[in-house]
Protein backbone atom coordinates (compact mmCIF):
# COMPACT_ATOMS: atom_id res chain seq x y z
CA UNK A 1 0.00 0.00 0.00
CA UNK A 2 2.52 2.75 -1.23
CA UNK A 3 1.54 6.38 0.47
CA UNK A 4 0.33 8.92 -1.69
CA UNK A 5 2.44 12.05 -2.71
CA UNK A 6 3.08 14.58 0.96
CA UNK A 7 2.29 12.05 3.04
CA UNK A 8 4.39 10.51 5.37
CA UNK A 9 4.71 6.32 4.96
CA UNK A 10 5.53 4.83 8.49
CA UNK A 11 6.80 2.33 6.56
CA UNK A 12 9.42 3.69 4.96
CA UNK A 13 11.80 4.05 7.76
CA UNK A 14 12.30 -0.01 7.09
CA UNK A 15 13.43 -0.30 3.44
CA UNK A 16 17.01 -1.57 2.67
CA UNK A 17 18.43 0.42 0.42
CA UNK A 18 21.96 -0.47 -0.91
CA UNK A 19 24.41 2.65 0.08
CA UNK A 20 27.15 1.13 -2.31
CA UNK A 21 27.21 -1.83 -4.64
CA UNK A 22 25.31 -2.69 -6.48
CA UNK A 23 22.70 -5.67 -8.33
CA UNK A 24 25.14 -6.86 -10.06
CA UNK A 25 27.32 -7.58 -6.49
CA UNK A 26 26.04 -11.12 -5.98
CA UNK A 27 27.25 -14.69 -4.59
CA UNK A 28 26.15 -17.10 -5.47
CA UNK A 29 22.46 -15.65 -6.21
CA UNK A 30 22.70 -13.46 -3.40
CA UNK A 31 22.99 -9.87 -3.14
CA UNK A 32 25.72 -8.45 -1.20
CA UNK A 33 25.60 -4.49 -1.83
CA UNK A 34 26.64 -2.69 1.26
CA UNK A 35 22.95 -1.74 2.54
CA UNK A 36 21.79 1.06 5.29
CA UNK A 37 21.11 -1.89 7.51
CA UNK A 38 25.10 -3.24 7.33
CA UNK A 39 26.10 0.16 8.13
CA UNK A 40 24.33 0.73 11.13
CA UNK A 41 25.55 -3.12 12.09
CA UNK A 42 29.16 -1.84 11.29
CA UNK A 43 28.49 1.61 13.50
CA UNK A 44 26.53 -0.67 16.18
CA UNK A 45 30.08 -2.86 16.68
CA UNK A 46 32.10 0.00 16.68
CA UNK A 47 30.71 1.47 19.24
CA UNK A 48 30.23 -1.75 21.13
CA UNK A 49 34.09 -2.32 20.57
CA UNK A 50 34.78 1.57 21.36
CA UNK A 51 32.44 1.42 25.09
CA UNK A 52 34.41 -1.81 26.39
CA UNK A 53 37.92 -1.16 25.10
CA UNK A 54 38.38 2.31 26.81
CA UNK A 55 36.93 0.91 30.19
CA UNK A 56 39.53 -2.43 29.39
CA UNK A 57 42.56 -0.35 31.34
CA UNK A 58 42.08 -2.73 34.15
CA UNK A 59 42.88 0.17 36.77
CA UNK A 60 42.90 -0.66 39.89
CA UNK A 61 40.61 2.21 41.20
CA UNK A 62 37.95 2.39 38.07
CA UNK A 63 37.17 5.46 36.94
CA UNK A 64 33.40 5.89 36.10
CA UNK A 65 33.76 4.43 32.57
CA UNK A 66 35.22 1.19 33.78
CA UNK A 67 32.67 1.28 36.15
CA UNK A 68 29.90 1.54 33.70
CA UNK A 69 31.79 -1.27 31.60
CA UNK A 70 32.28 -3.20 34.47
CA UNK A 71 28.36 -2.84 35.55
CA UNK A 72 27.42 -3.96 32.35
CA UNK A 73 29.45 -7.45 32.51
CA UNK A 74 28.46 -7.78 36.15
CA UNK A 75 25.10 -7.72 35.59
CA UNK A 76 25.20 -10.19 32.67
CA UNK A 77 27.71 -12.66 35.02
CA UNK A 78 24.85 -11.99 37.89
CA UNK A 79 21.81 -12.98 35.63
CA UNK A 80 23.77 -16.10 34.44
CA UNK A 81 25.12 -17.32 38.09
CA UNK A 82 21.56 -16.78 38.92
CA UNK A 83 19.74 -18.78 36.14
CA UNK A 84 21.99 -21.12 35.31
CA UNK A 85 24.30 -21.51 38.04
CA UNK A 86 28.39 -21.59 38.13
CA UNK A 87 28.63 -23.58 34.80
CA UNK A 88 26.58 -20.59 33.71
CA UNK A 89 30.16 -18.72 33.32
CA UNK A 90 31.71 -19.88 30.38
CA UNK A 91 28.23 -18.45 28.37
CA UNK A 92 28.85 -14.96 29.56
CA UNK A 93 31.24 -13.89 26.53
CA UNK A 94 28.12 -15.00 24.10
CA UNK A 95 25.37 -13.16 26.07
CA UNK A 96 27.25 -10.22 26.78
CA UNK A 97 27.75 -9.97 23.05
CA UNK A 98 24.48 -10.41 22.48
CA UNK A 99 22.95 -8.07 24.93
CA UNK A 100 24.74 -5.19 24.26
CA UNK A 101 24.32 -5.59 20.48
CA UNK A 102 20.32 -5.73 20.81
CA UNK A 103 21.07 -2.81 23.38
CA UNK A 104 23.01 -0.92 21.38
CA UNK A 105 20.86 -1.26 18.08
CA UNK A 106 17.81 -0.56 20.23
CA UNK A 107 19.48 2.80 21.58
CA UNK A 108 20.84 3.60 18.17
CA UNK A 109 17.82 3.74 16.06
CA UNK A 110 16.30 6.02 18.29
CA UNK A 111 19.39 8.72 18.11
CA UNK A 112 17.70 11.69 16.37
CA UNK A 113 20.33 11.89 13.19
CA UNK A 114 17.34 12.55 11.03
CA UNK A 115 17.89 16.01 12.04
CA UNK A 116 21.02 15.77 9.54
CA UNK A 117 19.65 15.83 5.99
CA UNK A 118 19.75 13.09 4.23
CA UNK A 119 21.13 11.42 6.90
CA UNK A 120 18.46 8.52 8.44
CA UNK A 121 18.24 6.61 11.20
CA UNK A 122 17.82 2.42 10.92
CA UNK A 123 16.90 0.59 13.33
CA UNK A 124 18.07 -3.12 12.12
CA UNK A 125 16.48 -5.17 15.29
CA UNK A 126 13.37 -4.38 13.12
CA UNK A 127 13.66 -6.71 11.13
CA UNK A 128 13.12 -10.04 11.10
CA UNK A 129 15.87 -11.62 9.21
CA UNK A 130 18.26 -9.96 11.68
CA UNK A 131 16.49 -11.04 14.78
CA UNK A 132 16.05 -14.25 13.29
CA UNK A 133 19.58 -14.63 12.83
CA UNK A 134 20.18 -13.85 16.68
CA UNK A 135 17.52 -16.34 17.52
CA UNK A 136 19.19 -18.67 15.71
CA UNK A 137 22.24 -19.01 16.74
CA UNK A 138 20.98 -18.93 20.81
CA UNK A 139 18.80 -21.36 19.62
CA UNK A 140 21.71 -23.76 18.15
CA UNK A 141 23.83 -23.17 20.90
CA UNK A 142 21.06 -24.40 23.34
CA UNK A 143 20.76 -27.31 21.25
CA UNK A 144 24.21 -28.25 20.95
CA UNK A 145 25.22 -27.85 24.77
CA UNK A 146 22.38 -30.66 25.45
CA UNK A 147 22.88 -33.16 22.71
CA UNK A 148 26.56 -32.42 23.58
CA UNK A 149 26.21 -33.15 27.28
CA UNK A 150 23.27 -35.49 27.68
CA UNK A 151 23.34 -37.04 23.87
CA UNK A 152 20.10 -38.64 23.66
CA UNK A 153 19.19 -38.29 26.92
CA UNK A 154 18.61 -34.64 25.93
CA UNK A 155 14.50 -35.80 24.83
CA UNK A 156 13.73 -36.30 28.36
CA UNK A 157 13.78 -32.20 28.39
CA UNK A 158 10.65 -33.11 27.06
CA UNK A 159 9.35 -35.29 29.56
CA UNK A 160 8.75 -33.43 32.67
CA UNK A 161 9.54 -35.43 36.37
CA UNK A 162 6.16 -37.60 37.30
CA UNK A 163 4.57 -37.27 34.33
CA UNK A 164 1.87 -40.59 34.62
CA UNK A 165 2.61 -43.09 31.58
CA UNK A 166 -0.80 -42.39 30.21
CA UNK A 167 0.17 -38.90 29.46
CA UNK A 168 3.80 -39.04 28.34
CA UNK A 169 3.09 -39.15 24.49
CA UNK A 170 0.76 -36.23 24.50
CA UNK A 171 2.93 -33.94 27.18
CA UNK A 172 6.00 -35.31 24.61
CA UNK A 173 4.63 -33.41 21.65
CA UNK A 174 3.21 -30.28 23.68
CA UNK A 175 6.54 -29.90 25.45
CA UNK A 176 8.35 -30.55 21.87
CA UNK A 177 6.19 -28.02 19.64
CA UNK A 178 6.88 -25.33 23.00
CA UNK A 179 10.54 -26.17 22.76
CA UNK A 180 10.32 -25.70 18.84
CA UNK A 181 8.69 -22.42 18.94
CA UNK A 182 10.82 -20.66 21.06
CA UNK A 183 13.21 -19.63 18.64
CA UNK A 184 10.08 -17.98 16.67
CA UNK A 185 8.99 -16.38 19.57
CA UNK A 186 12.32 -14.70 20.43
CA UNK A 187 13.12 -13.12 17.06
CA UNK A 188 9.41 -11.95 16.96
CA UNK A 189 8.98 -10.42 19.86
CA UNK A 190 12.36 -8.16 19.56
CA UNK A 191 11.10 -7.56 16.09
CA UNK A 192 7.53 -6.83 16.56
CA UNK A 193 8.44 -4.69 19.71
CA UNK A 194 10.99 -2.67 17.90
CA UNK A 195 8.93 -2.17 14.53
CA UNK A 196 5.63 -1.00 16.53
CA UNK A 197 7.52 1.90 18.42
CA UNK A 198 8.87 3.41 15.17
CA UNK A 199 5.69 2.84 13.75
CA UNK A 200 4.07 4.67 16.28
CA UNK A 201 6.42 7.38 16.76
CA UNK A 202 6.01 8.11 12.52
CA UNK A 203 2.44 7.92 12.61
CA UNK A 204 2.50 10.60 15.13
CA UNK A 205 4.93 12.68 13.11
CA UNK A 206 2.52 12.65 10.56
CA UNK A 207 0.25 14.33 12.74
CA UNK A 208 2.20 16.52 13.82
CA UNK A 209 3.31 17.37 10.30
CA UNK A 210 -0.41 17.42 8.73
CA UNK A 211 -1.55 18.76 11.66
CA UNK A 212 0.75 22.12 11.32
CA UNK A 213 0.01 22.72 8.01
CA UNK A 214 -3.92 22.44 8.27
CA UNK A 215 -3.53 26.25 9.41
CA UNK A 216 -3.67 27.73 13.59
CA UNK A 217 -6.50 25.33 14.72
CA UNK A 218 -5.53 22.09 13.83
CA UNK A 219 -1.95 23.36 14.63
CA UNK A 220 -3.23 23.78 18.52
CA UNK A 221 -5.97 21.21 18.31
CA UNK A 222 -4.05 18.22 16.29
CA UNK A 223 -0.36 18.98 16.45
CA UNK A 224 0.52 19.99 19.70
CA UNK A 225 -0.89 17.05 21.92
CA UNK A 226 0.64 14.86 19.33
CA UNK A 227 4.08 16.28 19.58
CA UNK A 228 3.76 15.67 23.22
CA UNK A 229 2.79 12.68 23.04
CA UNK A 230 5.37 11.67 20.78
CA UNK A 231 8.15 13.04 23.26
CA UNK A 232 6.43 10.50 26.01
CA UNK A 233 6.45 7.67 23.13
CA UNK A 234 9.76 8.36 22.93
CA UNK A 235 11.14 8.22 26.81
CA UNK A 236 9.14 4.85 26.23
CA UNK A 237 10.83 3.70 23.36
CA UNK A 238 14.14 4.30 25.42
CA UNK A 239 12.44 1.81 28.12
CA UNK A 240 11.34 -0.89 25.85
CA UNK A 241 14.39 -0.76 24.06
CA UNK A 242 16.41 -1.49 27.62
CA UNK A 243 13.67 -4.46 28.59
CA UNK A 244 13.88 -5.92 25.25
CA UNK A 245 17.54 -6.48 25.57
CA UNK A 246 17.04 -7.75 28.81
CA UNK A 247 14.26 -9.93 27.88
CA UNK A 248 15.88 -11.63 25.10
CA UNK A 249 19.39 -12.08 27.01
CA UNK A 250 17.42 -12.83 29.75
CA UNK A 251 15.37 -15.80 27.79
CA UNK A 252 18.70 -16.83 26.60
CA UNK A 253 19.70 -17.68 29.77
CA UNK A 254 16.81 -19.36 30.88
CA UNK A 255 16.73 -22.03 27.55
CA UNK A 256 20.80 -22.20 27.93
CA UNK A 257 19.61 -23.52 31.18
CA UNK A 258 17.25 -26.17 30.28
CA UNK A 259 20.52 -27.94 27.81
CA UNK A 260 22.49 -27.46 30.87
CA UNK A 261 20.27 -29.32 33.67
CA UNK A 262 17.35 -30.59 31.47
CA UNK A 263 14.38 -30.34 34.23
CA UNK B 1 -17.53 -6.95 1.00
CA UNK B 2 -14.58 -6.82 -0.97
CA UNK B 3 -11.27 -8.28 0.42
CA UNK B 4 -9.64 -4.56 0.95
CA UNK B 5 -12.29 -3.37 3.45
CA UNK B 6 -12.54 -6.45 4.88
CA UNK B 7 -8.84 -6.55 5.75
CA UNK B 8 -9.16 -3.03 7.30
CA UNK B 9 -11.97 -4.28 9.79
CA UNK B 10 -9.73 -7.06 10.07
CA UNK B 11 -6.93 -5.22 11.37
CA UNK B 12 -9.16 -3.11 13.52
CA UNK B 13 -10.27 -6.00 15.05
CA UNK B 14 -6.66 -7.56 16.04
CA UNK B 15 -6.25 -3.90 18.17
CA UNK B 16 -8.35 -5.72 20.44
CA UNK B 17 -5.68 -8.33 20.87
CA UNK B 18 -3.18 -5.35 21.41
CA UNK B 19 -5.53 -4.22 23.88
CA UNK B 20 -6.01 -7.44 26.15
CA UNK B 21 -2.37 -8.02 26.25
CA UNK B 22 -2.29 -4.76 28.28
CA UNK B 23 -4.35 -6.01 30.58
CA UNK B 24 -2.29 -8.94 30.83
CA UNK B 25 0.68 -6.55 31.20
CA UNK B 26 -0.41 -4.46 33.62
CA UNK B 27 -1.81 -7.76 35.64
CA UNK B 28 1.45 -8.46 35.64
CA UNK B 29 3.23 -5.55 37.24
CA UNK B 30 0.65 -4.82 39.24
CA UNK B 31 0.72 -8.40 40.59
CA UNK B 32 4.16 -7.64 41.36
CA UNK B 33 3.98 -4.21 42.89
CA UNK B 34 1.50 -5.75 45.36
CA UNK B 35 3.42 -8.76 46.61
CA UNK B 36 6.30 -6.48 46.21
CA UNK B 37 4.93 -4.32 49.04
CA UNK B 38 3.72 -7.31 51.58
CA UNK B 39 7.66 -8.59 51.32
CA UNK B 40 10.03 -5.76 49.77
CA UNK B 41 12.36 -8.14 51.34
CA UNK B 42 11.39 -11.02 47.99
CA UNK B 43 10.57 -8.70 45.36
CA UNK B 44 14.51 -8.43 44.29
CA UNK B 45 14.86 -11.82 43.87
CA UNK B 46 12.00 -12.45 41.54
CA UNK B 47 12.73 -9.93 38.97
CA UNK B 48 13.72 -12.23 36.48
CA UNK B 49 10.35 -14.35 37.17
CA UNK B 50 8.81 -10.64 36.97
CA UNK B 51 10.10 -10.25 33.40
CA UNK B 52 9.86 -13.49 31.96
CA UNK B 53 5.87 -13.32 32.50
CA UNK B 54 6.15 -9.81 31.22
CA UNK B 55 7.58 -11.30 27.77
CA UNK B 56 5.29 -14.33 27.57
CA UNK B 57 1.82 -11.22 27.67
CA UNK B 58 3.56 -9.28 25.87
CA UNK B 59 4.16 -11.42 23.01
CA UNK B 60 0.59 -12.39 22.61
CA UNK B 61 -0.49 -8.81 22.40
CA UNK B 62 2.72 -8.07 19.63
CA UNK B 63 0.97 -11.21 17.69
CA UNK B 64 -1.82 -9.23 16.77
CA UNK B 65 -0.26 -6.52 16.01
CA UNK B 66 1.87 -8.61 13.15
CA UNK B 67 -1.90 -10.21 12.16
CA UNK B 68 -2.87 -6.49 11.71
CA UNK B 69 0.53 -5.20 9.64
CA UNK B 70 -0.06 -8.27 7.56
CA UNK B 71 -3.58 -7.87 6.84
CA UNK B 72 -2.83 -4.18 6.13
CA UNK B 73 0.58 -4.24 4.10
CA UNK B 74 0.97 -7.92 2.98
CA UNK B 75 -2.63 -8.72 2.61
CA UNK B 76 -2.75 -12.17 0.06
CA UNK B 77 -6.53 -11.36 -0.58
CA UNK B 78 -5.88 -8.01 -1.68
Amino acid sequence: MAAEEGKVDPMKQFQVEPLFGSESWEIAGFNIAFTNSALWMAITVVLIWGFVFVGMKRELVPGRWQMAVESFTGFIDDMLEANIGKEGRKYVPYVFSLFMFILFANLLGLVPVGIIPSVHAYTFTSHFTVTGVLAAISFSIVLIVGFWKHGIKFFTLFVPHGTPVVMIPAIFVIELFSFLIRPFSLALRLFVAMMAGHVLLKVLSSFVIDGMNGGIGTSLLVATPSFVLMIAISALEILVAGIQAYVFALLTSLYINDAEHLH
Amino acid sequence: MDPVSAALIGAGLAAIGAGMAAIGVGNVFGSFLESALRNPGAADGQQGRLFIGFAAAELLGLLAFVVAMILIFANPAA
